[in-house]
Formats: C-alpha cells, structure tokens, sequence
C-alpha cells in the first residue's frame, strides 16, 4: 500500500520532511512538509514538472542528501539520524540506484561494474562471480560481461546498471529517470525489465520519469507540486 | 574491502598523458636528488677508501690539515720506538712523508690545478699495501723520479710514462703509475721524500705526517697513549681512516645541503605538478566518485583510492628517475678536496640505501600532492556531485 496521509506502518515513512536549497539570498523551498509511506513490494512512478523536487525526493530516500527537517524511516531506521560512514554502509545494504546517465564506470568492464556493490559484502570471491553473472543474465546481458561501457548501446549500459543495482538484492530500488537518455525502444526494454523486477521478484522499485508512457507501467502513480506529493492514479490508500 | 586497486590503475593509465607531466617532474627531482647524493657518497667513499683502520696518522698537534704539519727527525725517531708498530726484517713499517702541493696543467682545459706531491719513504708499499704499480716501475730512492696515480695521470698533461715533469728547480722523470683502489691517492704523485724537500730547498729532516702500519687495528689505542704521553712529542694521532673520514666531511656535507636544498625546491615544483594532474584527474571524475559513494563506499574509500592514485604516479616517476641517474654510478669525476685544495678524482655511488630514499622521496612527492585532491574527492557532497556533468 502507499499512503500519503503519514499514518501508514510499511517499509518506508516518510514524515514531514522538508528540503530548502539556499542559492546566495534566494532560497528554494522544494519539499514542503511532505509525506508518503511506501509497503514492500510497491511499484510507484513519482512525476511531476522539471524542477519540482524529484531528484531531490530520490536523493533524500536514498540517504545521498540530508533534509532540511522531517524523517525518513525505511525497515524501522531514521536514516536522517545516521553518521556519515553508517549511512554509507546503510546504502550499500538497502539501495540500488538506477540514473538517467547510466554512470557505470568507464574504465571498468561490466562485470567489475556489477561487481562494484559486492565488494563492499563480506562475499567470496566465487559467490561475487556467481551472483555477478545471475544479474547480468537476468537483464540478458551474459555474453557481455567483459565488455566495457563505451562498448555497450545505451540500452546496454543501463541494463548493466540495474544489474549492479540488483546485485546486492537491496531493500529497494531507486530510479531517477532511467529512460530519460534511451530512444523507445530501449526504454520499453528497460521497463519491462523493472515491471518483471516488481513482478517476478517482488522488488519495492520508486521510479521518477517524465514519460506518461513509463509511469503508465507502475501500479501507482503519484504527483509531486508544490513540495508535497499528490495521487495521480492508482491505490493510494487512506 | 575497499575501491578495487584495478579501479586505480586503470584510471591513472587512461589519463596517462597529463599524468605524464607529474611523473617527468617528479622523475627529474627525484633524479637530481640522488645524483648530487651519489656525488657525496662517493666522494665520502674515495676517502674514507684512502685510509686504512689498521693506519696510524701522526701530524704535529693542532694541525688540522696533514699540509700544515710538521714533524722533524727526531721526533719521527721517536715514533719509530712506539709499541704496536709492524715490524718485519726491513725494521718498522713507518713511513715519514713530506706534501708540497704544486700547479699542473689539466689535460681536459688547459688551465692549472693543484696536484697533491707526495714524498714518501721506500716503506710505503709495506705501510700501504694497497697501492700497487701498474704501469713502470716503482721510483728508485735517491734519483729524481716519480710516480703517478692512475686519477692525476689521467687528469694532468706530461704525466705519460718516461716523460719529466719540473717541480721545485728539479726535472723528475715518470717512471711508474700506480693504482690505490680509487682512492685520495690516486689523485697524488709520488717520489722520494728527501728528495722532494732538497728540491723545494727545505730542511732535509722535517716532514709533514708519518704514517705507521700497526700490528693490528687493536694495537691503536696503546700506540696512540705511547705517544701522546710522550713529554719529547707534541702530537696528534689518527686512525687513518678517521683523518680521511674527517676530511670528506666539509664537502660531503656541502654537497648533501646543496643537493637537499636543489631537490626541496625541486621537489615543490614536482609536488605543484602533482596536485594539479591530480585536480584534474578529479575534476574530470567527480560524477565517478559520487557513483561510488552512492553505491556505499566511504570517503575514507574515496580518499584511499585517490591516495594511491597519486603514489602509483609518484612511485613511477621515481623509478624513472632512478633509471636516469642509475648509469651515472661510477661515473668518474673530480672536485677540489676543500683541506688541501688539491684536485681529487672520485666516482658516482648510487647505493641501494640512495636509491631507497630517492624512491620515498618520490612517494613524498606524491603523498603531499595527491593528499589535498583526495581530501577534497572525499568530501565532495554526493548529491551535488550526481548533478554536475
Ligand atoms: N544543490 C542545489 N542548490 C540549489 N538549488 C538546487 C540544488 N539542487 C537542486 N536545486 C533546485 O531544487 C529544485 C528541484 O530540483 P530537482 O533536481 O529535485 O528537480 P527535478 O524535479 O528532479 O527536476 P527535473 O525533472 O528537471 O530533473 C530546482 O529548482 C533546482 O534548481
Ligand atoms: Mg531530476
């Protein structure tokens, strides 16, 4: 269930959080007070105009910012209240992020890029390798575990990144607009690739997109303006 | 387990072009620093060579250098009797020696430099068995001729075999060139000690230093109490070696400050080069390092990576430069010898201990300049950095 009334008990709470960027003398209300509880195994498309704060929502769940006032509490930890370093081994533990541009390592091949979150686990070498080329097969990408990024297409790469977003099976999965760079095609690829995640593997995935074509493919859709979040369609519960 | 060292190889190796300034930087200082320490070393080294432990040097009390001594028969007679002197069937291994310093002509310039004259007495190849002949002969006691050492024979003009060289009013004929194991020495010419103070029209019987082969290096001590308890002797007594040690010492020093203070400025330069390949290097990767810090690395990860990123270009750079002054060792050069100003040939001695150091230099070099970058790398607020470009 999501909720967006800051009276729900699920896997992630977000309560009265606030983000004010100061610029110089101007100051920039984003996030207003917002609210929204996501249960596990959730799928919701969060849209709204340029500008509006989606990033920056993505960011705070995702323990890359710090809010400016509110709490953010995900399997029952207020992660506003960690240290640097705890949030740090919080991320690596409970977020696979999935960007607009990809940001695979250049330099690495696709397997060390996948292979990148798992080194911060207490795995073997060989339990990295198996669960490496279990993700990268399921975004039907085997058979370019030894390629690098700027031997990949678009549509690749990103594949490549929600393999390293999957590979260390995290709480949940945060995707900033990770079509935005593909033509359509790939995006559609790219979505059923997070539709079958949802479905399949039950993962909770928020997901930020301009495209109504993307946010048609989430069971929820919600609306950020204004610095709160409003329901555009789906189950929103009371 | 933190940033993979792959991660820093390899981005170090893509952006191998401005990488390339720090390591020339730091390859130059690093080489500049070990080529002026290898100077000093092997000038400490030619002469501390010179000296043996098993020698004793006696010179009048209060000289400081063996050309201001003076010592007259009597009081050589008088060391003669110490105890612990070698003995064999020729009596004792002493040899009395007298030093005038004259110009010669240097073959390289043309121009004059001092050359160190030595007179010795015919038990010096008892009290210095190192030295050997390797060309002629050994000079004949009595007649006019000297010997070289293979450094000044190199160094000076008219110094060949069966040539006459005029000192002090007297023509001497090069008879002999010998080898001291590329020591002091072999920056000398030899001849009869009696002889050289007729031709300079000193008094026969004074000399300047004698030099005593002791049974033993142990037998220094009792040889040393012998005579300067002596009430007939006022004199002063060294282990050679430690004469020679002493006597290095003001230009050794004078090279090592010299070379430090050349290599530190140097050094700087190299460390400004290295901050500024390193800032660009970040610059370049800031998206990077916020990907890996959202994927859970920690700054001290990022800081680490960064870090070794810099000493991986140090650590190149100083082995390049141990690569360019490397064929420098034994290198033969020459300097003037600050106590006797005289002209004294020595070798490059790159030591393992030299090189050791060079190297750490270099890891310096780039622990100073890549820290500030990695700090800052560390730092770098995630979220922002996701935004940049
Ligand atoms: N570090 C910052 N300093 C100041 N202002 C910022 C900063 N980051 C974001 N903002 C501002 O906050 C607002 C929200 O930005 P955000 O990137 O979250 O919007 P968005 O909804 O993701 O937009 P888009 O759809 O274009 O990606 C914008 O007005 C932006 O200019
Ligand atoms: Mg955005």
């Amino acid at each position: 269930m999501v909720r967006l009334d800051g009276q729900g008990q699920g896997l992630i709470q977000v309560r009265g959080l606030d983000k004010v960027y100061r610029r110089g003398s101007e100051v920039i209300h984003v996030l207003q007070g917002l609210n929204l509880d996501v249960d596990a195994g959730e799928f919701v498309a969060f849209m709204g105009p340029s500008g509006s704060g989606k990033t920056t929502l993505l960011n705070l769940l995702g323990g890359l910012d710090r809010p400016s006032a509110g709490r953010i509490i995900v399997d029952g930890v207020d992660i506003t209240r960690l240290s640097n370093s705890e949030l740090a081994r919080w991320r690596a533990r409970h977020v696979g992020f999935v960007f607009q541009t990809f940001n695979l390592i250049p330099v690495l091949t696709a397997f060390q890029n996948v292979e990148l979150p798992l080194l911060l686990t207490r795995l073997s070498r060989a339990e990295r390798r198996q669960r490496v080329e279990a993700a990268l097969r399921l975004v039907g990408l085997a058979d370019r575990m030894k390629h690098y990024p700027r031997e990949l297409s678009g549509g690749q790469e990103q594949r490549v990144a929600i393999a390293r977003a999957i590979v260390t099976d995290p709480t949940f999965l945060l995707c900033d607009e990770p079509t935005g760079d593909l033509d359509r095609r790939s995006a559609e690829e790219i979505l059923d690739l997070l539709v079958a995640l949802h479905r399949e593997f039950g993962k909770t995935i928020l997901l930020v997109t301009h495209d109504m074509r993307a946010a048609e493919r989430a069971p929820v859709v919600l609306h950020l303006d204004k610095g709160v979040l409003v329901e555009a369609r789906g189950g929103v519960g009371v | 387990m933190g940033i993979p060292v792959l991660y820093t190889i390899r981005s170090a190796q893509v952006r191998w072009v401005p990488n390339l300034v720090a390591v020339v930087s730091i390859a130059g200082t690093v080489a500049v620093f070990v080529s002026m320490l290898a100077l000093a070393s092997g000038f400490r080294a030619t002469l501390v060579a010179s000296g043996s432990a098993q020698n004793a040097l006696v010179r009048r009390a209060g000289s400081t250098a063996e050309v201001e001594s003076v010592l007259t028969i009597e009081e050589v007679r008088t060391i003669q009797d110490a105890p612990g002197i070698a003995r064999d069937d020729q009596g004792p291994q002493v040899s009395p020696e007298a030093l005038v310093i004259v110009a010669r002509p240097l073959r390289q310039t043309g121009t004059d430099a001092n050359v160190q004259l030595r007179g010795v007495s015919p038990r010096v190849w008892a009290v210095r068995p190192n030295v050997r002949i390797v060309a002629g002969r050994a000079f004949t006691p009595g007649l006019p001729e000297v010997i070289v050492g293979k450094h000044a024979a190199r160094a000076y003009q008219g110094t060949e075999l069966g040539s006459t060289l005029r000192f002090g009013g007297t023509a001497w004929k090069v008879v002999g060139i010998f080898d001291a194991g590329g020591t002091a020495f072999d920056s000398e010419i030899w001849c009869d000690a009696v002889l050289l103070n007729q031709a300079f029209q000193r008094p026969a019987q004074i000399f300047q230093s004698v030099t005593v082969r002791l049974v033993s290096p142990d037998a220094f001590s009792s040889f040393k109490d012998a005579l300067t308890a002596d009430p007939r002797l006022r004199v002063q007594v060294d282990r050679e070696i430690d004469y020679y040690r002493k006597n290095s010492q003001a230009v050794t020093r004078m090279i090592e400050i010299l070379g430090t203070l050349v290599a530190f400025i140097m050094g700087i330069g190299a460390v400004f080069a290295g901050l500024n390949t390193m800032y660009s290097a970040l610059s370049a990767r800031v998206r990077e390092v916020a990907v890996l810090r959202a994927l859970g690395f920690g700054a001290l990860s990022v800081l680490g990576a960064f870090l070794l990123e810099a000493l991986l270009i140090a650590a190149i750079g100083g082995l390049a430069g141990l690569f360019l002054v490397l064929p420098l060792n034994g290198w033969t050069t020459s300097t003037i010898n600050w106590q006797t100003f005289s002209h004294l040939s020595f070798a490059f001695r790159v030591t393992p201990r030299l090189a050791f150091e060079g190297f750490f230099f270099a890891l310096g070099i780039g622990f100073l300049g890549g820290l500030p970058p990695a700090w800052r790398a560390a730092r770098w607020p995630v979220a922002r950095a996701l935004r940049e470009l």
